[in-house]
C-alpha cells in the first residue's frame, strides 16, 4: 500500500478570458503535503478542478500534470488516479456506510468485506458498516469520507478546504488524522485553504496565490 | 455511441411526424389527395367549409374559449401565488395539485357536467328550498351555446398545470427575498408579490401558457362533453367530417384542420397583443407606487377562486362515484334512494379489454419516453454542453393543435399502408408523453449537485457506473414522478388513440368519451371513475416506491 508516488506540476497556467488566474510550478514527493493559500476567488478550486480533470470549458489551461512521470493532463477524470476530499463529506445517501467504502475500491481488490471491516475499525467505527450515513455525526462522516478516499487507492490526493466546516476541536483532530494517513500511504497531496492553521498543521511547503 | 444519438432522435421523433402531418393536411385542403381522386389543386374544400352552417360561430367559440379559459386559469394561479402565506390551507392546496393534474380531462369534464347539469348535484342541493324546482328545469347549462361550461371545464384542469409550472419556476426568482425587500419599502405582502415577483415569473411560464392556449382552443374530448352542439366547436366539427363515411368530406376536414391551425395561431397572436397591453398597464400600476390599495381584495380572491376550482374538481369526481353506484334517484333528493353495484357488474366484462390496452399503451410509451429523455439528459451531462436551443422544439407537439396534424398523420399512415395497431398508437402518444416526461425530468437532472459526479469519478467510477450506481438511484424519486406524469398524459389521450387506432383500438378514455352522447349517467360514472383512477396508480407508486426502498436511508427522504 505504500508504493511511493510523486506529482509534478509543470508550468501550470489557468486563464479566464485571456487573463491568467493561477500560475504554478511545483513538485510534490511521496507523503508530502503542499499547501496553496489564497483569498476567495483567487482560483484555488479552479486549480483543483483542473488537476482532477473537470475544469469548466470557460477556462484555458496550459502546462503539464505528471503523476509518477506520466503526463495525465489529457486523461479523463476517472483514469487519472487522483482522489479528492471535499468541504462536505458527501457520503452517498442511498448507500450504507460499508457501501460507500466499497464504492471506490478497485474491482480486483481481494476480500473486500474484510478490508471494509478493518478500515472501519481503523477509524474507530467498527460495526458501523450497515449504518445509514445520514445517522452519523459530522466527525464520523468526515472519517468515513477520508477512509473511502484511501480505499480507492489513489496515487495523489487533492484537498479543497476539507476542514472548514468542522467545529474547532474536531478540526484539529481531523487534521491530524488526515495528514497522518496521507503520509503513511506515501501519497503526494495538495491542500488548498484560507486557514493558516491548516497550512501549519500540514507541515509542508506553502505557496501563496496572492503573490 | 448510442447516447450521442438520443437528442437527435428526440427532436426527429417530435418534429418529423408533425411536419409530415401538417403537409398531408395542407395538400388535401387544396384538393390534392390522389388516393381519393384529388389530382388538381382547387379551392372547392374551402368553399364547402365556409358554406357549412354555423362555421363562424364554431370558430368564434373555439377562439373565445381558448383565450378566456387561459386568462382565467392564469389569473387564478397568480392570485393564489400572490396570496400564499404558508398557512395550512395553502399547503393543502399545493398537495392537491399533483392528483388534480393527473385526473384526465375527460373525467374532470364529466365530473363538472354531473355537478352543474339541471339534475346535477348543485341543483339537487338547492332544490326545492332555494329554487322551488320540483322537476329538473329545462335549461341548457351543460353544452350551453356560449361555451361557458366548456370554459369552466378547461379552467379546472389548466389551473393545476399552470400552478405546477409556476411552482417549478419560482425558486430561481427567490420570491421571499424580493417580497421582503418590497415590504421593507412599505408594500403590503400580496401587492409586493404582484409588483416584484409576477413580472419576472411570467416570462418563465410563457411557453406553458402558450401550450394552454393551443390546447384550449383546439380540444376535442372536453368539447364533446361540455361544449356546444349546434354547432359544436371547430375541432369537434372537423372530427365529425373526418369520420364521415363519405370520403369526399375528407377534403373539407383537411381544410378545417388548416383553419384550426389558423384559429390557434390567431389566439396566440391576440394573446401576444394582450401581453403588451397588460405589461403597459402593470408598468403604470407599479410606477404609481401604491402600497396598500387593494391588498385585502387581492388576498381574498387568491384564496377563494383556487379553493372553488379545486373543490369543484374533487366534488365532481365524488359525483362520478355516486352516480356509478346510484340506484333509483328521485329529483330534488341530494342522495340516491338506493345504491347498487349492478352498473359495475355490468361494465366489468367490457372494462377489461380497454383497461389492458390503456395500460399497455401508457406503459410502453412512458418507458420509451423515459429512456429517450434520460439518454438526452445524460448526453448533455457527459459532453458538458449547455441545454441545446433546439429544445424549445419539445413544446411543438404542445403548441401545434393535435387535430391539425393528426389527420395528416393518419393520411400518411394510410399511404404507407400501416395498419392501426397498438404500436402506431404508442408512437402517437409518444409525441405528447415525451415533452412532459422530458420537462419534468430535466429539472431534477440539471439541478443534481455536480460534486456527486465529480466525487464518483475521482473514486475511479466509469461514466456508466456513475449513471447506474449514483445518478439513477439518487434521482429515482423524480424519475418515477416523471414516469407517473407520462402515464397520466398517455391515459388521458383521446384524439391520437381515436384517429391512429381508426376506432378499432379502444381505451378507457375513448370508451368514456364515446359514452358522452348516450347520456347514461350511471355507465358514464363507472367509466369516467376508472379513467380518473388509473393515473393515480402511477402517482401512488411514484410516491410509495422510493419511501419503501429508502426506508432506512434518511438522506434520501427529503430529496424531491
Ligand atoms: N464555471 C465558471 N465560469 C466562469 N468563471 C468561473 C467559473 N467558476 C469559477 N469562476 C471564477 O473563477 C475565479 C476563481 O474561482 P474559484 O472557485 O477557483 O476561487 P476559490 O479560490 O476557490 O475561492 P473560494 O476560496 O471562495 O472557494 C472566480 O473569479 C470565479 O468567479
Ligand atoms: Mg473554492
Amino acid at each position: 500500500m505504500t508504493i511511493p508516488h510523486r506529482l509534478d506540476l509543470r508550468d501550470i497556467c489557468i486563464s479566464l478570458d485571456g487573463q491568467a488566474l493561477v500560475e504554478l510550478e511545483a513538485r510534490i514527493g511521496p507523503g508530502e503535503v503542499l499547501t496553496v493559500m489564497g483569498p476567495s476567488g483567487s482560483g484555488k478550486s479552479t486549480l483543483l478542478a483542473y488537476l482532477a480533470g473537470f475544469l469548466a470549458p470557460t477556462f484555458r489551461a496550459t502546462g503539464q500534470v505528471r503523476l509518477d512521470g506520466r503526463d495525465i493532463s489529457a486523461l479523463p477524470a476517472e483514469r487519472r488516479g487522483i482522489g479528492l476530499l471535499f468541504q462536505d463529506p458527501l457520503l452517498f445517501p442511498h448507500l450504507s456506510v460499508a457501501g460507500n467504502l466499497r464504492f471506490g475500491m478497485p474491482r480486483a481488490t481481494p476480500d473486500k468485506a474484510a478490508r471494509v471491516e478493518q478500515a472501519l475499525a481503523n477509524i474507530g467505527l467498527a460495526g458501523f458498516g450497515d449504518r445509514d450515513p445520514a445517522t452519523l455525526s459530522g466527525g464520523q462522516k468526515a472519517r468515513v469520507a477520508l477512509m473511502r478516499l484511501l480505499l480507492s487507492a489513489p496515487s495523489a490526493v487533492l484537498l479543497d478546504e476539507p476542514f472548514s466546516k468542522l467545529d474547532t476541536h474536531l478540526r484539529h483532530e481531523m487534521r491530524q488524522l488526515v495528514f497522518d494517513r496521507l503520509r503513511e500511504a506515501g501519497l503526494p497531496s495538495l491542500l488548498v485553504t484560507h486557514d493558516r492553521e491548516d497550512a501549519e498543521d500540514a507541515g509542508g511547503r506553502i505557496i501563496d496565490l496572492a503573490h | 455511441m448510442m447516447l450521442r444519438l438520443a437528442p437527435v432522435l428526440l427532436v426527429i421523433l417530435l418534429v418529423a411526424p408533425i411536419l409530415a402531418g401538417l403537409v398531408m393536411a395542407l395538400l388535401p385542403a387544396f384538393g390534392y389527395l390522389p388516393a381519393l381522386g384529388g389530382e388538381s389543386p382547387t379551392l372547392a374544400p374551402w368553399r364547402a367549409l365556409f358554406a357549412e352552417p354555423g362555421i363562424c360561430r364554431s370558430v368564434a367559440v373555439s377562439l373565445a374559449s381558448g383565450l378566456v379559459a387561459t386568462a382565467v386559469s392564469l389569473a387564478v394561479v397568480l392570485l393564489y401565488l400572490a396570496a400564499v402565506t404558508g398557512s395550512r390551507l395553502d399547503r393543502w392546496v399545493r398537495r392537491l395539485v399533483s392528483p388534480l393534474l393527473s385526473i384526465p380531462h375527460a373525467a374532470a369534464a364529466f365530473g363538472l357536467a354531473f355537478l352543474i347539469a339541471p339534475s346535477g348535484l348543485i341543483a339537487r342541493l338547492a332544490s326545492p328550498g332555494l329554487t322551488g324546482w320540483e322537476q329538473p328545469p329545462d335549461l341548457l347549462i351543460v353544452q350551453d351555446p356560449w361555451g361557458l361550461s366548456l370554459i369552466a371545464g378547461l379552467v379546472i384542469k389548466e389551473i393545476p398545470f399552470l400552478l405546477l409550472m409556476s411552482l417549478a419556476a419560482l425558486p430561481q426568482l427567490d420570491p421571499e427575498r424580493r417580497v421582503a425587500m418590497a415590504r421593507s419599502l412599505g408594500y403590503r405582502p400580496t401587492l409586493a408579490w404582484w409588483k416584484v415577483v409576477a413580472p419576472s415569473l411570467y416570462p418563465l411560464i410563457r411557453l406553458p401558457v402558450f401550450a394552454v392556449i393551443a390546447y384550449a382552443s383546439s380540444v376535442v374530448d372536453v368539447a364533446m362533453i361540455l361544449g356546444p352542439t349546434l354547432p359544436p366547436t371547430l375541432s369537434v366539427s372537423i372530427l365529425a367530417w373526418f369520420s364521415d363515411p363519405d370520403l369526399d368530406m375528407r377534403f373539407m376536414a383537411s381544410a378545417g384542420a388548416i383553419l384550426q391551425l389558423g384559429v390557434t395561431a390567431t389566439a396566440l397572436a391576440i394573446w401576444w397583443g394582450l401581453e403588451r397591453l397588460v405589461a403597459r398597464l402593470m408598468g403604470g400600476w407599479i410606477a404609481r407606487g401604491g402600497r396598500r390599495q387593494g391588498e385585502t381584495g387581492l388576498r381574498i380572491a387568491g384564496k377563494l377562486w383556487i379553493l372553488l376550482a379545486t373543490a369543484i374538481a374533487f366534488v365532481g369526481i365524488g359525483g362520478l362515484a355516486i352516480n356509478s353506484v346510484a340506484g333509483f334517484w328521485r329529483f330534488p333528493d341530494a342522495l340516491p334512494g338506493s345504491f347498487t353495484a349492478s352498473h359495475w357488474v355490468q361494465a366489468l366484462p367490457s372494462l377489461a379489454g380497454p383497461m389492458a390496452s390503456t395500460a399497455l399503451i401508457a406503459v410502453v410509451s412512458t418507458l420509451l419516453a423515459t429512456t429517450l429523455a434520460l439518454g438526452a439528459l445524460e448526453n448533455e451531462q457527459r459532453t458538458g454542453r449547455h441545454p441545446s436551443r433546439a429544445l424549445w422544439l419539445l413544446y411543438l407537439p404542445l403548441i401545434v393543435p393535435q387535430i391539425a396534424f393528426l389527420f395528416g398523420l393518419v393520411v400518411v399512415m394510410e399511404q404507407l399502408g400501416t395498419r392501426p395497431t397498438h404500436a402506431l398508437i404508442v408512437f402517437g402518444h409518444l409525441l405528447f408523453v415525451l415533452p412532459y416526461v422530458f420537462l419534468s425530468l430535466s429539472e431534477a437532472y440539471r439541478r443534481f449537485d455536480p460534486r456527486w459526479s465529480q466525487l464518483a469519478l475521482t473514486l475511479g467510477a466509469t461514466r456508466n457506473t456513475l449513471f447506474w450506481r449514483v445518478r439513477l438511484p439518487m434521482l429515482l424519486a423524480p424519475m418515477l414522478t416523471a414516469m407517473a406524469v407520462g402515464l397520466a398524459v398517455s391515459i388521458g389521450q383521446y384524439l391520437p388513440t381515436q384517429l391512429l387506432g381508426a376506432g378499432r383500438v379502444t381505451t378507457v378514455t375513448t370508451e368514456a368519451v364515446s359514452l358522452a352522447a348516450g347520456g347514461n349517467r350511471r355507465v358514464i360514472g363507472v367509466w369516467a371513475l376508472v379513467q380518473a383512477c388509473l393515473p393515480l396508480a402511477g402517482f401512488i407508486i411514484a410516491i410509495g416506491l422510493p419511501k419503501l426502498l429508502w426506508a432506512n436511508r434518511r438522506g434520501m427522504q427529503g430529496v424531491p
